[in-house]
């Protein structure tokens, strides 16, 4: 699905954030991305959709080349990879349906999406996908009236809607409490495997990424470092990545809730907890 | 360097450096040696004899203002509604150049930084360093006196003030908003629709009213130049010293400005 080869970004500081990255995403595969700030999480997420221009390397989309797109093209492929932000990124003065319905901007003309008529199509789709993530209720909100949760599905939503092949995931749950981040990245692979989505997945938390990814990479100062199963995490793995650090607790153990539902799930018995509020 | 370490092996804090301090203190007696020197030159070219009768001259001008001429006020009501429509039409003239101005001078919507940027900037700063009552003088000289030149020259005070104001705000959007939308394949046009016009229209606003409200003040001081309204009115006031008259329009520009502020005050509180 996603194919990327010899992928180096170096900003104009000089700074050298990706170093030479080769990686493979196949479809239906949420892989973790994991790795201390500033290794360059970010900036591979960006380069895959160019809001960041890489220096070098190659990318392709089911075979189809994204660098060196010329502009009307890249519009087009960024239809087909949703991203899904931190701090949510959505427009905080529009509704919840005009926040979802931006995600088919690349398919509708700038009249249509003035006047905010868009084709009854996407309106269905945009229902369908609010109903999907649970937010049928929060339709006309304005977006800064919900709360993080809410803002996040509101985020997967507008990703979902553009119907892509893939979704880039930038820190997804870094704003979220706890069990709210469990929900999101359930949800997140949920519709992953619902819609055989491959994802990127940049998180901070390993325990949260080895409950939910398959695979994991560990970025180290732009260089891929890491690339399993997410069980084959080790104390050796993750100094590898993030440097010297007692790891034997991260792994093993969960220290702000639930440990016992944790080591369930690494004893492969995955935990299906409903979604509270989800229906 | 504040933090001191003391004889006894311990630490000592002060906010600023012995050195620091001193320099603040010369900084002070400068600042107060330069304030007389001011007054100095002030008073050597002042006549202290229309000074100390200033108290029975004002007295008497306001003596001569009162009653206000009440009956003059059916000869103020157009020039009023004159007054009015300078400063609406100026406003909404402006707003109409002025937000492209402003979108061509932020530094995240500008096309070129280099070429378009600098243009941007160089007509804020020219329409802001005239005073409007000077773009009135130059006006009424070339288009002739009238409301006309009132508007024009209210319209061309306001780019500057409104397209440095949203330029700044431009620039001050969350950026994060705006990558979401381009991710999604949305075209520049559309970008700008969904990610900075929205986050920029209570500034907008606020701006647009606010500048209003000065364009009211304004637009009654213009017409002293033949620029049309109140101001016209005023000067032949003036000019004849019919003192009572000019009260009553004083007091008419007052009573403007206040319900100018108040309905600014309730637009802005409603828009936000």
């Amino acid at each position: 699905m996603l194919l990327i080869k010899g992928l180096t970004k170096r900003y104009k500081t000089g700074d050298l954030a990706l170093h030479d990255v080769d990686l493979e995403v196949p479809a239906g595969q949420v892989m973790g991305l994991i790795g201390p700030s500033g290794a360059g999480k970010s900036t591979l997420i960006r380069c895959i959709n160019r809001l960041v221009e890489p220096t070098a390397g190659q990318i392709s989309l089911k075979g189809q080349e994204v660098t060196g797109l010329g502009r009307a093209a890249l519009r087009q492929t960024r239809r087909r990879m949703g991203m899904i932000f931190q701090e949510f990124a959505l427009v905080e003065r529009l509704t919840v349906m005009e926040n979802v319905l931006s995600g088919r901007l690349g398919y509708v003309g700038f009249w249509r999406s003035f006047t905010r008529r868009f084709p009854p199509a996407d309106v269905a789709k945009a229902f369908a996908t609010l109903d999907r993530v649970g937010l049928l209720d929060h339709v006309d909100k304005r977006a800064d009236a919900l709360s993080g949760g809410q803002r996040q599905r509101v985020g997967i939503a507008r990703a979902l809607v553009q119907d892509p092949d893939m979704l880039l995931v930038d820190e997804p749950t870094a704003s979220l409490d706890p069990k709210t981040s469990r929900q999101i990245m359930r949800l997140i692979c949920e519709v992953c495997a619902e819609r055989q989505l491959a994802a990127i997945v940049n998180i901070h938390d390993v325990n949260l990424a080895q409950m939910f990814v398959q695979r994991i990479v560990g970025l180290r100062q732009g260089r891929v470092v890491f690339d399993g199963a997410a069980q084959g995490l080790t104390p050796e793995t993750l100094t590898l990545i993030y440097g010297e650090e007692d790891w034997s607790r991260s792994i093993r153990r969960d220290d702000d809730d639930d440990a016992l539902a944790t080591a369930r799930t690494l004893h492969g018995e995955p935990v299906r907890e409903r979604l509270a509020g989800l229906t | 360097m504040p933090v001191i370490r003391t004889a006894e092996d311990g630490f000592d804090w002060r906010l600023r450096t012995p050195r620091a301090v001193l320099l603040r203190w010369v900084g002070w007696f400068a600042l107060v040696a330069l304030t007389v020197s001011c007054w100095q030159l002030m008073t050597a070219d002042t006549i202290w004899s229309f000074v100390t009768d200033a108290p029975t001259q004002g007295a008497d001008i306001v003596d001569r203002m009162m009653p206000p001429r009440w009956d003059y006020m059916a000869k103020l009501w157009w020039p009023l509604w004159d007054t009015i429509n300078i400063a609406t039409l100026g406003t909404l003239a402006a707003v109409i150049m002025g937000v492209p101005v402003a979108f061509l001078a932020a530094r995240n919507t500008t096309p070129s930084v280099t070429l378009v940027r600098p243009v941007a900037l160089l007509i804020i700063v020219s329409s802001r360093s005239i005073n409007s009552l000077i773009w009135a003088l130059l006006l009424v000289s070339i288009l002739g006196p009238g409301v006309l030149a009132g508007i024009v020259a209210i319209a061309l005070r306001s780019i500057g003030f409104i397209g440095k104001l949203l330029y700044e705000a431009i620039e001050e959007i969350d950026v994060t908003q705006v990558e979401a939308v381009t991710a999604s394949g949305a075209g520049p046009t559309q970008v700008m629709d969904y990610a900075i016009v929205p986050q920029i229209m209570p500034a907008f606003a606020g701006i647009t009213v606010f500048r209003w409200d000065i364009n009211i003040r304004e637009s009654a001081v213009v017409g002293l130049v033949g620029a049309g309204g109140l101001g016209l009115q005023l000067e032949a006031s003036l000019n004849t010293l019919a003192w009572p008259q000019v009260s009553l329009i004083l007091l008419v520009i007052l009573a403007t400005v206040l319900l100018s502020e108040w309905l600014s005050a309730k637009v802005r509180h409603a828009i936000i």
